[in-house]
């Protein structure tokens, strides 16, 4: 029930003129191979308020982490974002050199990662290399008020303060990961993406990761991008989501009418796909295959798979379209030009 | 009844250093039976550190007991010589977790195949070989067009277990020890490969071991579960007793961790008493006791399993009002 009262309050305030944390306008992002270009974002436009929880879903290779890397600019060659621009708190980061970059990236935007394993140095402390974090956006702050900004944010997700003389070997799993957030709101960013950042945990230890991010970022005022395929994740965590379906987005609907009446047909496939207590022993899988990004089907590229494929489908690629109550689908189920 | 798989009072305790004392306990005691006649799924259910892995490598024969025995049709794996041992190695196969690490890169999938073919001489010519692989690749749903003559790196995750499953299934195999087969594998591929081992099952009478820390894929394909902690069991019995009423503590906790895709049904309502950092109980006495949110004073001695009804137990002092049951007798909790 908070999810839907947090919802509302948000979008009720929005009413008001809030002004987004988060704008994605047109994003465009392609990798050169050898066998051609894979635009890996399809002009991906999104809006995100101050404190709200987006999800973004998709299958692997939907380009979900690609957008995640987008929004950070650490897209590396043979990648390239081609268009579009990523709004942080009015500033567009693309736009931004090198160095502004780097500066705003913690303090403005923060990525906790998905393999909390392989993402800290295994030969320097924690706390060192948290200090390294501020000191790059602020070399003037005196060495004691650094080290116990890192404490407290140790303390703020759960780990105790000696954490920060410790290495990463000496971490488990779901401590990693919680050292991983630690230095996520270091700088208090804006915005939060975290990368799939259960995914190599346990239940009951992603639980409480979950609700430690959920926690820090209400305490910072955060709004959170969470990334990843796990819709159950997905149903417990976030206010609105968003699925990806080959670098385009096929539907942005708060987290309830996802559920309870998702509208594009990959959608109710996805949330259809879902195991759950009522009906044990009923497997639907989504028929056909994902296609490569290489050879895309025309028009809408769900439509070899799409049970209500229409004419339209197979050469005109339908836009994200606003339905009377918010949502966003890309469908000519819901259009007019159908 | 014949038994086609038995667990006798297994226990393997991992020795670190040749002076030092420090050891874990991976697996406790462990006693199970598997019928011939009664294909089934039993799920092996626990987090990362329960046992579980150990206990499939244990079944399959990597490596042995540090106490206790494990047969196959009544005779002790670890004596196998000969032509019952290449039985024991067609009859019993495994599907593991990571469908990317299996493969050799530098062969078509076809070589993960055609060996097992060549090694058991299931085949008395090339056509033979292919019709084999082609009922098999069928089988498993897959296209033989679109997957033979192809590299792994050519074909998606679901695909790529889809043929591991594909390959065990034409040495027809009396018993699959799947792995985690599905963790990962996107969402929308689980449900077929889900459905591809029931079917296994069904069809063609093989009785499946599914190992796993996903409580909702086990619930779907499994007729009974074991819940493993720290090498102890701690529930057991039918699967549908087990997750739709669980009764030991840490069962609650791990099924009222999942996060549900129900937006009714909220997470976390049981009470989690000890944070992760602070586990380090390898006492005598209830493993669970360090996170336990109900330990008492008896829990220092290691609880026996009491049995809560037919077809389930607890080993809990909450439930000590209820008959215990040897760890031998384990199996008779567990319907097929």
């Amino acid at each position: 029930m908070t999810n839907i009262l947090e919802w509302t309050l948000t979008e009720a305030s929005s009413d008001r003129a809030m002004n987004p944390v988060l704008q994605v306008v047109d994003l465009q992002v392609s990798y050169y191979t050898d066998a051609g270009r894979a635009r890996a974002l399809d002009g991906v436009s999104l809006t995100l308020n101050p404190g709200e929880k987006l999800g973004l879903v998709g299958e692997s290779g939907s380009g979900k982490s690609t957008m995640a890397l987008a929004m950070m600019r650490m897209i590396k060659p043979p990648g390239r974002i081609e268009g579009g621009r990523v709004i942080v708190d009015a500033a567009d980061l693309t736009a931004l050199s090198e160095e502004d970059m780097l500066k705003a990236r913690l303090s403005k935007i923060a990525y906790i990662p998905q393999g909390a394993m392989n993402s800290l140095n295994p030969v320097m402390q924690i706390g060192a290399q948290m200090v390294d974090a501020i000191q790059a956006h602020n070399t003037q702050a005196p060495k004691a008020d650094m080290e116990e900004r890192c404490r407290q944010a140790l303390e703020s997700v759960d780990l105790k303060r000696g954490v920060f003389k410790m290495f990463a070997h000496e971490l488990s799993g779901g401590m990693k990961q919680r050292v991983c957030i630690a230095i996520g709101i270091l700088l208090k960013p804006k915005v939060i993406i975290c990368d799939e950042p259960t995914s190599a945990l346990d239940v009951v230890t992603q639980r409480q990761v979950m609700e430690t991010i959920d926690r820090v970022q209400k305490q910072i005022g955060a709004a959170v991008i969470l990334i990843g395929h796990d819709m159950g994740l997905m149903a417990q965590f976030v206010d609105k989501v968003a699925v990806m379906y080959t670098g385009r987005l096929m539907e942005v609907s708060t987290v309830k009418e996802m559920f309870t009446d998702p509208k594009h047909p990959y959608a109710k496939a996805l949330i259809n796909s879902l195991p759950s207590l009522d009906n044990k022993g009923v497997f639907q899988g989504i028929p056909g295959l994902a296609p490569a990004l290489l050879r895309l089907p025309g028009g809408c590229t769900f439509h070899p798979r799409c049970p209500h494929v229409m004419e339209v489908c197979k050469t005109v690629r339908p836009n994200l379209e606003t339905l009377p109550g918010g949502r966003q689908v890309a469908c000519y189920l819901y259009s007019e030009k159908a | 009844m014949a038994e086609l798989l038995e667990f006798r009072n297994v226990t393997k305790v991992y020795s670190r250093g040749l002076l030092s004392r420090t050891s874990t306990t991976a697996l406790n005691n462990v006693s199970l039976k598997l019928d011939e006649n009664e294909p089934t799924v039993l799920t092996v259910a626990g987090e990362s550190g329960s046992g579980k892995t150990t206990l499939a490598m244990l079944l399959l024969g990597f490596i042995p007991p540090t106490a206790g025995q494990i047969l196959y049709k009544g005779q002790d794996i670890r004596r196998l010589r000969g032509d019952d041992r290449m039985t024991f190695r067609r009859e019993v196969q495994a599907v593991f977790q990571d469908p990317f690490a299996v493969f050799n890169p530098f062969y078509t999938v076809d070589h993960l195949l055609t060996v097992p073919i060549d090694r058991f001489k299931l085949a008395k010519s090339r056509q033979e070989a292919r019709d084999k692989m082609v009922e098999a690749l069928t089988a498993v749903g897959l296209h033989p067009d679109d997957i033979l003559g192809r590299f792994p790196h050519q074909l998606s995750g679901g695909q790529r277990q889809r043929i591991n499953v594909a390959r065990a299934l034409l040495l027809k195999p009396r018993l699959l020890v799947a792995d985690e087969p599905v963790s990962m594998v996107d969402a929308s591929l689980r449900a077929s490969i889900l459905e591809t081992l029931r079917g296994l099952q069904r069809n063609y009478g093989v009785s499946i071991i599914y190992i796993t820390h996903d409580l909702t894929t086990a619930y779907h394909i499994a007729k009974s579960i074991i819940v493993l902690y720290r090498g102890v069991v701690m529930e057991a019995g039918d699967v549908d007793s087990v997750i739709k009423h669980p009764q030991h503590p840490y069962t609650r906790l791990l099924i009222d961790s999942i996060p549900w895709p129900d937006i009714n049904r909220h997470w976390g309502e049981t009470e989690i008493k000890a944070k992760e950092s602070e586990l380090s109980d390898y006492g005598a006495g209830c493993k669970f006791l360090a996170r336990c949110p109900f330990a008492m004073e008896k829990c220092q001695t290691l609880p026996p399993l009491f049995r809560l009804s037919e077809h389930q137990a607890a080993s809990c002092y909450l439930y000590d009002q209820h008959q215990p049951i040897e760890s031998e007798r384990l199996s008779e909790l567990l319907p097929v």
